[in-house]
C-alpha cells in the first residue's frame, strides 16, 4: 500500500515537473508608455506561436521602473528575464557586464535595418547589448494659426534666439495662451534632459576632457539665461511643476504656443481624439544657435537580457520577435500604422503606407538622424549622450543641479547662483566618485 | 428644548459641509474617471455636463492583471493585518492592564522600529530576501508589513483597551472567568469598535503601502500598489484612466470600511452593560 | 477607575509572568525584523558601495558621515523635516479634532460621513499626491485656479511659492482620516453620563469640552502625535512627485531616497539613515516629554 503510495506520488511529481520544464516563463519588465502597453496586448500572438515561451509582465511607470531594475541586475535578484532600458544604462552597465550581448542574434532581426544612431545608442564597445523598440528624437512644436495670425512664419531650422523672439510676440496670458513651453520640473530626465540638451547646442558641455564640470563657462551662462528667462517671461504659470506630461496637456488644450520637446508628442498632438489643436499643429526642427550643434537629442526604449539569466535563449527568440522588422506589421493590422513603435528602423520610414498615416514621419526621421550622441558638443567630451552623460554618477548630479534651475525659474535663486551652486555640488560629486585623481 | 433641536442642525449641516470638503478630491477623482482623457484635461473643469463614459474602467479592467493584483492585495493586507492583531492583542491587553515599570519603554521601542526610512533599508532587505527566497512572494511582503504595523496596532489597542472600565473586568475574574473567557466574552464586546478600528486603519495602510509592494514583487505576488503604478504617468494623458484604476483599488477597502463600521456602531451599545 | 488601578496581592507576580509571554511573540516578531536591517545599514553606513560600481567597495570609516555633514542640502533637509511634521501634525490634529466633534453631534447619516471623511486614507500616496498636484493646485488648469479665477484673483502657484506648505497640505488631508478615527472612537467611549451630569448642572458646552472631553481625549491625542511624527519621518514619495526635491522641499528622508535610489550609493543612503534614526529618536524624546504624560503609562 504504502509503496503504491510512492510510486503514484513519484509519477504525479515527474509528471509536473516535466510539464513545467517543456515551457519557459519570461518574466518581461517594461515601461507603461502607449507602445509597450500595446505590445503586451498582442504577445499572445507570440505565445501562441511559440508554446513553449510563457510570458508574464511587469509594467511600471519609468522612475519605479528604472529604480527596481536597477536594483535587481545590480544584486542579481534574477527577477527579470527581459529588461526595458535606454541608451543611459548600456554604458553603465554593459561596462559592468551585466548585460549579454545580443550580437548573435538570429538574421531575421536584420540589424542592418536600424537607424544607425539608434544602433550605436545601445552599443558598447563595438557590440550591441539591446534591441530598441521605440525611438524618439526632439522637435519644435508650434500653432501655425498663432503664427498666421501674428505674420510670423516658422523657419526650418529655427535658432533659440527666433524662439524666444516668437514666443514674446505670442505670449497672451489673458487669453490664456502662453508663448513658451518648456520642461521646469527638476529632475534628471525632467528639466536637466532640456537644460543639458540646450547648453550643447549653445556650444557648451558638460564636463571637460579631464571630467571637470563647466557651469562657470560663458555657454552655461547663455543657456540658463536664455532658458530662465524664457519660462518665466514667456512661459505658463507654474512652469517649475512641468514635465513631458504636463505640457503636452497645456499644448493639446491649446495653451502653448511653441513647445520644445521629443517626438514622442507627436502623435498625441495630431490626433484630435487626444487635442484639441490637432489641426493647428505644426512641427519644425529642433533649435540650431548655429554654433555647430542642434538641440538634437536622442533616446530609445530598448529590450535587453541580464546577463545572470538562465533563459537567454528564449528572451533573444521574444525580443526578435518584438523589435524585429515584422513586428511593425502586426500592430498596423491590429491598431492601424500609427500606433507603430516609431524611430528605429529604416524599413518603417520607407513603408509608403506609414508615412501616409504619420504626418510628422519626415521630420521624426530627420530629428533622429541629427542627434549624435557620442559626440554631444563641438568641443571633445569624455562622455556620450546629448541629453545626459552616461555615467552612473549622472543621475545624481543631474537631479541636484536641475533642482537648482527649478530654483532660478521659481525666482528663489537667481541664475548665477544656481550655477554657482550647481558647479560646486557636481565638483564634490566627481571628486567623491573618484573621477578626480 | 427648541435650542437644542436647532444647534443640532447646525452641527448636522457642519458635519456634512465639512466631510464633504474633505472628501472632495477623491469625488473630484470619481468624476474624472468617468470623462474622456481630453476632457479630464480641459479647463474650466466640468462639473457634471460631459460625455459620460465607461471606457476607462473597461480598459483597465482588461488589462489582465485586475483581479490577480486584486488577490494579492487582500491576502498581503488581510495576511499582515491579521498576524499583526494577532499578536498585538496579547501584547497591549498585558500593557494595558498588567502594566510594569518597563511597560513604557516597550511602548517607545516599539515605536522606535519605525524610525529608519525603508527606502534606506531596500538593499539588505533586497538581499536577505533574494537569499531566502522570498522575493515576489506575499508571505515575505505580509511579514514585513505585518511587523511595520505592529507597533500601531500596539498603540492603538492599548490605547482603547485603556478605555475599558476596569470594574467588568474584575468582576468577571471574581466571578472566576478564565483569562481567556475574560478575553473573549468581557472585554472583546467592549473593545470591539477600538479593534475594528484599529483592523481597518493597519488594513488600510498595508493595502496602499507603495514602498515594500512595490520594490519586493514582480508578477506572482504583485498587489494593487503595483497595478496602479502602471496607469501612473506614462507618456501622455492619462488622468481619466489613473482616475478609474484608483477607484477599482478603493472600491474594496470601501466594503470592508463599511462592514467594520457596522461593529463599530454597534459596539456603541456598551453603555446597556451597565 | 481604569485597569491600572489594579492591583492584587500574591496574584501580582502571575499576572506579571504571563503579561510578559503575552507580550512576548510580538516584541521577538519586531526585533528580528528590525534588528537585521539596523545592523546592516551600520555596517553599509562606513563602506564605500555604490551599486553601480560594486567592484570599488571598500571601507571608509565616517567619510559618508562626513560627506552628508557638509553637504549644502543637510541642514535644510533636517528643518524641513521638522516644519513638515509640525505643520501636518497642527493640521490633521486640529482638523480631526473638529471633524470627530462635528461627526459625534450629527443627527442624520454618521455612517456615511465617516466614510466620506474617512475616504482619504483609502487612496494611495503617490496617487493624491498626483491628484493634488495636477487636479486642484495647477495653476493653470486645476480646480483652485478655477475658483480663484471666480473670485477673480491671480492662481496661486502652489509648489513654486509654498513647496513646504502645499506638501504639507497634501499630507495633511492623507492623516485627517487617521487623527479622526482615533479621536471619534475615544469620543465615543466618553462617559455620557458623565456629560449629562454636567449638563444638568448647568455647565456650557464649552466648559464641558474643556473640562471633561479634552482632558478624556488626552491620551489619543498623545498616540496620534507619536504615531503621526514617526510616520511623517519617513516621508520622501509625496516631494518627490510633487516637486522632485530641491532645497525648499526636501527632508532627511529624501536625502536617503535620492542617495539610495538615485545615486545608488548605498554607503551615503545607510549613513543618511543612521542620522535619519539618530533624529528620529531625538525628536520622539522630546516629544515624550512634552506629551507623553498623557500616555498614561
Amino acid at each position: 500500500m504504502r509503496s503504491a503510495w510512492i510510486i503514484l506520488s513519484a509519477v504525479a511529481l515527474s509528471a509536473c515537473s516535466s510539464k513545467d520544464s517543456d515551457r519557459t516563463t519570461l518574466t518581461v519588465a517594461t515601461v507603461n508608455n502607449g507602445d509597450m502597453v500595446r505590445l503586451r496586448e498582442i504577445s499572445n500572438e507570440f505565445e501562441k506561436s511559440h508554446p513553449t515561451i510563457r510570458l508574464k509582465w511587469v509594467v511600471l511607470e519609468e522612475n519605479v521602473l528604472r529604480q527596481r531594475v536597477t536594483t535587481d541586475i545590480a544584486i542579481r535578484g534574477g527577477q527579470y528575464d527581459v529588461v526595458t532600458i535606454g541608451p543611459y544604462e548600456v554604458p553603465v552597465w554593459a561596462r559592468q557586464k551585466w548585460l549579454a550581448s545580443l550580437d548573435d542574434m538570429d538574421p531575421s532581426y536584420k540589424v542592418d535595418d536600424l537607424l544607425a544612431p539608434v544602433r550605436a545608442a545601445v552599443s558598447y564597445d563595438g557590440h550591441q547589448y539591446a534591441a530598441p523598440f521605440n525611438g524618439e528624437g526632439t522637435i519644435t512644436m508650434y500653432r501655425t494659426d498663432l503664427f498666421r495670425k501674428a505674420g510670423l512664419t516658422m523657419p526650418e531650422k529655427p535658432s533659440w534666439s527666433f524662439l524666444l523672439q516668437a514666443a514674446a510676440k505670442l505670449h497672451h496670458p489673458q487669453e490664456g495662451v502662453y508663448g513658451l513651453c518648456l520642461r521646469g520640473k527638476a529632475g534628471w530626465g525632467e528639466n536637466m534632459a532640456v537644460i543639458l540638451t540646450m547648453a550643447h547646442s549653445y556650444g557648451g558641455r558638460l564636463f571637460d576632457e579631464q571630467w571637470h564640470p563647466q557651469f562657470d563657462k560663458p555657454e552655461w551662462q547663455k543657456t540658463i539665461a536664455t532658458y530662465v528667462d524664457g519660462l518665466r517671461k514667456w512661459g505658463p504659470p507654474g512652469a517649475v511643476g512641468n514635465g513631458f506630461n504636463e505640457n503636452l496637456a497645456m499644448f493639446a488644450q491649446g495653451k502653448c504656443a511653441i513647445w520644445f520637446d521629443s517626438t514622442v508628442a507627436a502623435p498625441f498632438l495630431s490626433d484630435p481624439k487626444t487635442s484639441k489643436v490637432a489641426s493647428d499643429t505644426g512641427f519644425a526642427a529642433a533649435p540650431d544657435e548655429g554654433l555647430g550643434r542642434s538641440a538634437n537629442w536622442l533616446w530609445t526604449w530598448a529590450l535587453a537580457v541580464p546577463a545572470s539569466s538562465h533563459k537567454t535563449a528564449a528572451a533573444k527568440e521574444f525580443i526578435r520577435w518584438a523589435a524585429g522588422p515584422d513586428y511593425a506589421q502586426l500592430v498596423a493590422r491590429r491598431y492601424g500604422w500609427l500606433a507603430v513603435p516609431p524611430g528605429t528602423r529604416k524599413s518603417l520610414y520607407d513603408n509608403p503606407a506609414y508615412r501616409r498615416a504619420a504626418p510628422f514621419a519626415a521630420i521624426t526621421l530627420k530629428a533622429i538622424n541629427a542627434a549624435d550622441p557620442a559626440s554631444p558638443s563641438v568641443r571633445p567630451v569624455p562622455y556620450v549622450g546629448v541629453q545626459y552623460a552616461a555615467i552612473p554618477e549622472f543621475q545624481g548630479i543631474g537631479t541636484e543641479v536641475g533642482q537648482q534651475f527649478a530654483a532660478a525659474v521659481a525666482g528663489q535663486v537667481s541664475p548665477a547662483d544656481a550655477l554657482a551652486e550647481a558647479q560646486a555640488a557636481t565638483g564634490r560629486q566627481m571628486t567623491a566618485a573618484g573621477y578626480h585623481k | 428644548m427648541r435650542a437644542r433641536n436647532t444647534s443640532s442642525i447646525v452641527v448636522t449641516a457642519l458635519a456634512w459641509c465639512a466631510a464633504l470638503t474633505v472628501a472632495f478630491p477623491l469625488l473630484w477623482a470619481l468624476l474624472t474617471s468617468f470623462k474622456t482623457e481630453l476632457e479630464a484635461a480641459s479647463f474650466p473643469p466640468q462639473f457634471l455636463r460631459f460625455a459620460w463614459t465607461l471606457d476607462n474602467y473597461r480598459v483597465v479592467m482588461a488589462d489582465g492583471d485586475y483581479f490577480a493584483s486584486l488577490r494579492n492585495s487582500l491576502v498581503i493586507a488581510g495576511g499582515s493585518s491579521a498576524l499583526a492583531l494577532l499578536l498585538g492583542v496579547p501584547a497591549a491587553w498585558a500593557m494595558a492592564f498588567a502594566p510594569t515599570a518597563r511597560t513604557r519603554g516597550t511602548l517607545l521601542w516599539m515605536l522606535s522600529t519605525k524610525m529608519l526610512p525603508p527606502v534606506g533599508v531596500l538593499i539588505p532587505v533586497y538581499l536577505f530576501y533574494r537569499d531566502w527566497g522570498l522575493l515576489d512572494s506575499a508571505f515575505g511582503v505580509a511579514l514585513l508589513l505585518a511587523a511595520g504595523n505592529l507597533p500601531i496596532a500596539v498603540w492603538m489597542l492599548f490605547s482603547n483597551f485603556r478605555d475599558v472600565p476596569a470594574e467588568i473586568l474584575e468582576a468577571a475574574r471574581i466571578d472566576g472567568a478564565s483569562m481567556l473567557q475574560e478575553l473573549v466574552i468581557v472585554l472583546a464586546p467592549m473593545a470591539l469598535p477600538g479593534l475594528a478600528s484599529t483592523f481597518f486603519l493597519i488594513f488600510t495602510l498595508a493595502w496602499n503601502e507603495a514602498f515594500w509592494t512595490l520594490n519586493l514583487t514582480s508578477v506572482d505576488a504583485a498587489p494593487l500598489t503595483a497595478f496602479i503604478a502602471a496607469f501612473s504617468s506614462p507618456q501622455g494623458l492619462f488622468w481619466a484612466r489613473l482616475s478609474a484604476a484608483s477607484m477599482l483599488s478603493i472600491a474594496p477597502v470601501l466594503v470592508i470600511g463599511w462592514f467594520c463600521q457596522r461593529q463599530l456602531v454597534r459596539g456603541l451599545t456598551f453603555g446597556a452593560v451597565k | 477607575m481604569t485597569a491600572a488601578a489594579i492591583s492584587t496581592g500574591s496574584g501580582r507576580t502571575y499576572l506579571t509572568l504571563r503579561a510578559r509571554l503575552m507580550i512576548a511573540p510580538a516584541v521577538g516578531l519586531l526585533l528580528a525584523i528590525s534588528i537585521l536591517p539596523l545592523t546592516a545599514t551600520l555596517w553599509f553606513s562606513v563602506i564605500d558601495y555604490r551599486l553601480l560600481t560594486p567592484g570599488s567597495s571598500r571601507f571608509v570609516g565616517l567619510a559618508n558621515y562626513g560627506r552628508l555633514f557638509t553637504d549644502a542640502a543637510f541642514l535644510p533637509a533636517l528643518l524641513n523635516s521638522i516644519i513638515l511634521v509640525v505643520l501636518v501634525l497642527a493640521i490633521s490634529i486640529l482638523g480631526g479634532l473638529a471633524l470627530a466633534l462635528l461627526i459625534e453631534g450629527a443627527k442624520v447619516g454618521r455612517g456615511a460621513l465617516r466614510l466620506l471623511v474617512i475616504s482619504p486614507f483609502f487612496v494611495m500616496p503617490p496617487v493624491s499626491a498626483l491628484l493634488w498636484k495636477n487636479l486642484l493646485m495647477q495653476p493653470v488648469a486645476g480646480f483652485f485656479a478655477w475658483i480663484a479665477a471666480i473670485f477673480g484673483m491671480a492662481p496661486l502657484d502652489w509648489f513654486a511659492r509654498i513647496p513646504l506648505v502645499s506638501i504639507s497640505i497634501i499630507v495633511a488631508w492623507q492623516w485627517l482620516p487617521f487623527a479622526c478615527l482615533i479621536l471619534l472612537t475615544s469620543l465615543q467611549s466618553f462617559d455620557r453620563e458623565q456629560r449629562e451630569a454636567a449638563q444638568l448642572d448647568g455647565a456650557s458646552a464649552f466648559a464641558i469640552f474643556r473640562h471633561l472631553v479634552l482632558p478624556h481625549l488626552a491620551r489619543p491625542i498623545a498616540i496620534v502625535v507619536m504615531m503621526e511624527t514617526i510616520f511623517l519621518l519617513s516621508l520622501f514619495a509625496e516631494i518627490f512627485v510633487t516637486t522632485g526635491g530641491g532645497p525648499a522641499s526636501s527632508n532627511l528622508a529624501f536625502l536617503v531616497y535620492s542617495e539610495a535610489m538615485l545615486r545608488y550609493d548605498v554607503g551615503a543612503a545607510s549613513a543618511a539613515g543612521v542620522v535619519a534614526v539618530l533624529f528620529a529618536n531625538l525628536l520622539a524624546f522630546f516629544l515624550v516629554r512634552a506629551v507623553g504624560r498623557s500616555l498614561d503609562v
